[in-house]
């Protein structure tokens, strides 16, 4: 079976504050030079049959209306080899 | 006939037999929905009630939205059918699209529970008839999701449309922007907000006030003078 | 690993086996090969090490518990007593309750967030298998002291795990306690308790029995999680010089519990179940042979339909996982398919794993063959039972000789006050909002009293106005000072709480924090609680009903102070009738009820101002508790007070201080004659309060104390914007509120 990745991060715009409390907290545990942190979500999709075109689309379709909220949220889809 | 006034259990929902009993305090006839079951039992209004529906995974309210009962409560609010959505039926209507814009984690990343102080902005929609504009009241508010936040131009147009039905007074608990914590629809049918006028409805149970009892009375004056 | 079966193990009498890896002793692993007459297969050497470990059998306390057994006062109100899931007693108008407090220290620990998540979890379920349906939950917690680095770990996760549990089963956090002490550095307390209300007809029993009963596992499926964890977790305790086993955490699934409350409860009311058991500690091995032990004794399980989140996991291991949310029914046949329904519409999982038989042995099978194949009863309830030496601890003495009586006293006014301004800004008299505002309280729409009153109290019938409240309390530094009297102050302090709510004082559930019960000092300090207790409850007519032992709270050699946690549940017959403790009405009056002693031994002001533990406790006279009580409740029901608050740590000012925040008015105090001001605000005598008399209801108030042989002592007047001792210092409320509500949320932030 195949796996597609779905990354769903807040859009760049909205406020990340479980982003900035890990951010905040690389300091203090001797971790320097980190410049920003955001937090996202990761979806392994395991795909039955061919990640062709259609199943891209459909995959697609799904991240838009369910997985994210593009409200908030971008979402990229990546084939994992 | 007495007003039906339907609200949704869908799995993980905890305020619903504290909304059920809200429906009967106000004096309309409580139903309750399921929300696997398309069919809205005649009901006349929807509570969409607090919790965690689906334990809040994914996102709030993302995939209660997609419940069947949602497929026949969003068709019927287009058609101007009452619907209140209390914290977690506030997240159900800004993911299904009901009202604009969205919730996001407290901004301080804690759960927070206390006693909220509320100016209701828009006393003309369907649920805050009872109320009067610039009304201070004081409901529980708890929630992990609670920051509502929209886009600039979506903010902006609901100012000037009057559709910031209640804001945060005193504190804003959750870092909300512009300090919103509840939203209508432009037809002022489909209301939203994060605070539980529902656990505010008896003198002696929660906060000792009854200051949430005017959204299930509006609602109730609306539908028997229509 | 090829599979270990009956079979095998007869055939190969010699093979070694890691009884010892496992937490058995050798004596206990030889009595498991006398009492099957052959060596234990794997699988049954799995079932007997964890439930003949500590946390399982209680086989260090068990000895001392029964007194509770024993010493038990007349009360008509119990159903069930000790030995079920939770005790169940009459609250009247047909309906029952049923609570319980239980321990989840270690795992809290580890992994803060999750161990007590699944602690809140764990107790939820306990209560729901009773046949009620959970109306509150109330958490004790103890941690290091308040400025330690890892304190910051410990809490913020703690309060997190039980919020981000608890909230989202939708159940109102009504009370529990907030206490710091260097003492609890590496063995936090977490102690979670619970309350369930059905109807008399509704209580259910752990037992299974019916011939050809079918036995149904539901809830989440089955994982590797927190495989051996009872038995190692609370036989051994960590020593930072030696690698410790630190086996899985078990991660709760909030959701998921509120799926199975939800379905059960269906389950309930359509009378489909003959037994029920939940799955806590010790997993499938406890839920089958408890069930098969207390029904007619024969059960035959098919291992293999068990539902796997892990299909990896081996017998032994499906056996010992504590996978949480999960339950376990014994169903007549003809209503199986409803249950199965049922199941379904809640999206609840639920597999009939076997069925309950004729005979009179648990068998287990795997995959056509037998492993498993005991009498049930000797798994279940004929643990090893110790005999563990104890002796009065040659330090007592000198601890108790150390009288904080001759600590010096404050000399001046402005010493006075500022000690009272230090003591109430400490973080064990600090406000504790920080902590349950990440509780929700209003959930259910019943709560009528939460924190930070006497005691939470919530309605159980909306048409009668009956409630139920509860508080639970401790004090460690009391125990260490004197265990026995020690443990019966956490009872009167709690008793006392209940019956300043207006609710009358039912019966008791306990949760027994003690270091190692291999060290004797450790050992004397239980015997003692243990006594004290049974006693005490006896004298109160109170009965024990049920509760939770935990021992090994040590790191090293230190153990933690003696922690008797006391949970009293009451009824009021109309909670419109309830006190409160803010004083919200300008002029009422203050009365003091009770005598005032100089009595500083492990006082709040004694580890404040002096960091000072020693001396004795405050004397206790239970005979003053239960008259205190019966004048709180009469005040509350007839309308003579609107306001009560008891006396505790902290004494007067904490009291005092507390009540005028809450109320947002202050109070004006005169010291009464024949004290001096600074033991009029700071002793701890015990079987004292505080009440708030409208001026309507004096005479009436002061006459029932008199006829009934009360002290009450008029101390001042509701008042103003401060507290004002007369003759000595006032305090602005805003200045106290700085003091009093800043301190917590600077240490956590």
């Amino acid at each position: 079976m195949a796996r597609v990745v779905v990354d769903v991060m807040l859009k760049p715009e909205i406020l990340d504050p479980q982003g900035q409390a890990v951010q905040r907290a690389l300091p203090r545990l001797g971790f320097e030079g980190i410049a920003d942190v955001r937090q996202g979500k990761r979806f392994e999709l395991e795909v039955e049959g061919p990640v062709d075109q259609a199943a891209l689309d459909r995959i697609h379709k799904m991240a838009e209306t369910f997985l994210a909220n593009t409200v908030i949220e971008d979402f990229t889809v990546k084939v994992e080899a | 006939m007495t007003t039906r006034i339907g609200v949704v259990t869908f799995p993980g929902t905890l305020d619903d037999r504290d909304s059920l009993r809200a429906v009967r305090l106000a004096g309309a006839e409580p139903v309750s929905l399921w929300h696997r079951d398309k069919d809205l039992h005649q009901v006349d209004a929807v509570v969409l009630a607090g919790g965690f529906s689906y334990g809040d995974y994914l996102r709030a309210g993302a995939i209660s939205r997609f419940s069947p009962v949602m497929e026949t409560i969003i068709e019927q609010a287009k058609g101007g059918m009452p619907v209140l959505g209390i914290c977690n039926g506030f997240q159900v209507l800004t993911e299904a699209h009901l009202l604009p814009g969205a919730m996001l984690r407290n901004n301080h990343l804690h759960f927070i529970c206390r006693d909220q102080k509320l100016r209701v902005e828009n006393a003309e929609t369907a649920w805050t008839g009872d109320y009067t504009a610039g009304q201070e009241i004081s409901v529980p508010l708890k929630n992990m999701d609670g920051r509502y936040t929209a886009d600039e131009r979506t903010l902006d147009e609901l100012e000037a449309e009057g559709r910031v039905a209640f804001r945060y007074l005193d504190v804003n608990p959750n870092g909300s922007l512009r300090d919103i914590a509840g939203i209508t629809n432009a037809a002022g049918n489909v209301v939203g907000l994060m605070p539980h006028p529902e656990h505010a409805v008896e003198p002696l149970i929660g906060t000792g006030r009854t200051d949430g009892l005017p959204f299930f009375t509006s609602v109730l004056k609306k539908l028997v003078s229509a | 690993m090829s599979l270990d079966t009956v079979k095998n193990a007869s055939e190969t009498p010699d093979a070694s086996q890691p009884w010892k890896e496992l937490g058995l002793k050798e004596d206990e692993y030889a009595r498991i090969r006398e009492i099957l007459g052959r060596r234990p297969t794997g699988a049954e050497l799995a079932m007997y090490s964890v439930m003949w470990s500590e946390h399982c059998s209680y086989k260090s306390s068990k000895v001392h518990l029964k007194q509770f057994g024993e010493k038990v006062p007349q009360n008509d109100a119990m159903l069930v007593g000790i030995g079920e899931n939770a005790g169940v007693v009459d609250v009247g108008q047909g309906y029952a309750v049923t609570f319980k407090v239980e321990s989840h220290n270690h795992p809290s620990y580890i992994e803060p967030y999750q161990g007590a998540a699944t602690g809140i979890g764990g107790i939820v379920r306990d209560i729901l298998a009773m046949g009620a349906r959970p109306v509150a939950v109330v958490d004790p917690l103890r941690f290091g002291a308040a400025d330690h680095p890892d304190t910051k770990r410990v809490l913020p996760g703690v309060v997190a795990g039980i919020g981000g549990y608890g909230n989202c089963l939708g159940l109102p956090n009504i009370g529990g306690e907030v206490v710091f002490d260097a003492c609890y550095q590496g063995n936090p307390l977490v102690n979670a308790g619970c309350i369930g209300v059905m109807k008399h007809e509704d209580i259910h029993l752990a037992k299974a029995s019916g011939p050809g009963n079918k036995v149904i596992l539901y809830g989440a499926r089955t994982g590797g999680d927190g495989i051996g964890g009872v038995s190692v977790l609370a036989s051994e305790t960590f020593d930072d010089t030696k690698p410790t086993k630190r086996p899985a955490v078990q991660v709760g699934d909030p959701f998921q519990e509120k799926l199975l409350i939800e379905c059960t409860l269906e389950i309930f009311k359509e009378k489909l179940v003959a037994g029920i058991q939940d799955l806590g500690g010790a997993g499938l091995s406890c839920a089958t042979s408890e069930l098969a032990s207390a029904g007619s004794g024969g059960m035959r399980v098919e291992l293999d339909t068990v539902p796997l989140r892990d299909a990896t996991l081996s017998p032994e291991e499906i056996l010992m996982s504590e996978s949480q949310e999960r339950m376990c029914a014994i169903v007549e046949p003809q209503h199986v398919d409803r249950f199965m329904e049922i199941c379904e519409k809640w999206d609840v999982i639920a597999t009939v794993i076997g069925e309950v038989t004729e005979g009179e042995r648990l068998e287990i099978f795997w995959h056509g063959e037998q492993i498993v194949d005991v009498p049930p009863g000797t798994v279940a309830h004929e643990g090893p039972v110790y005999h563990r030496p104890y002796a009065r601890p040659s330090w007592q003495d000198a601890l108790q000789a150390d009288d904080a009586g001759k600590l010096p006293r404050p000399q001046t006014s402005e010493e006075l006050r500022a000690q009272v301004l230090a003591l109430v800004s400490s973080p064990n008299q600090a406000s504790k909002s920080w902590v349950t505002d990440q509780y929700d309280r209003f959930v259910q729409g019943n709560t009528v009293l939460s924190q930070p009153e006497d005691a939470g109290m919530v309605r159980i019938d909306e048409e009668s106005n009956l409630g139920v409240a509860m508080s639970t309390d401790g004090n460690g530094r009391y125990a260490k000072l004197d265990p026995y009297a020690g443990a019966q102050l956490a009872l009167a302090e709690s008793y006392r709480n209940v019956a300043a709510t207006g609710a009358k004082p039912l019966a008791i559930s306990d949760c027994l924090n003690f270091g190692s019960p291999e060290d004797p000092d450790v050992m004397w300090q239980f015997a003692e609680a243990c006594r004290g207790l049974a006693d005490a409850c006896l004298e109160l007519g109170t009965p024990v009903t049920g509760g939770n032992v935990s021992l090994y709270n040590q790191t090293g050699e230190v153990a933690i102070h003696p922690t008797p946690v006391v949970a009293v549940l009451g009824v009021i017959d109309d909670v419109n009738r309830r006190t409160p403790m803010a004083f919200k009405e300008t002029g009422q009056l203050l009365y003091l009820l009770g005598d005032t002693a100089e009595e500083f031994g492990g006082s709040a002001w004694s580890q404040v101002v002096h960091d000072h533990l020693g001396g004795l406790p405050p004397k206790v006279d239970l005979g003053r508790e239960k008259l205190l009580g019966e004048i709180l409740i009469s005040a509350s029901r007839d309308g003579m007070i609107d306001a009560a608050h008891d006396l505790s740590d902290g004494g007067v000012i904490q009291a005092l201080t507390e009540s005028c925040l809450r109320g947002g008015n202050g109070a004006r105090v005169v010291v009464p004659e024949g004290l001096d001001a600074f033991t009029f605000l700071f002793s701890e005598s015990a079987g004292r309060a505080i009440v708030s008399v409208p001026r309507s209801e004096e005479l009436r108030f002061t006459d029932m104390c008199g006829a009934r042989g009360l002290p009450a002592t008029r101390i001042g007047v509701v008042d103003g914007e401060e507290i004002e001792v007369q003759g000595e210092f006032s305090l602005p409320l805003a200045e106290l509120r700085e003091a009093h509500e800043a301190t917590i949320p600077a240490l956590l932030a």
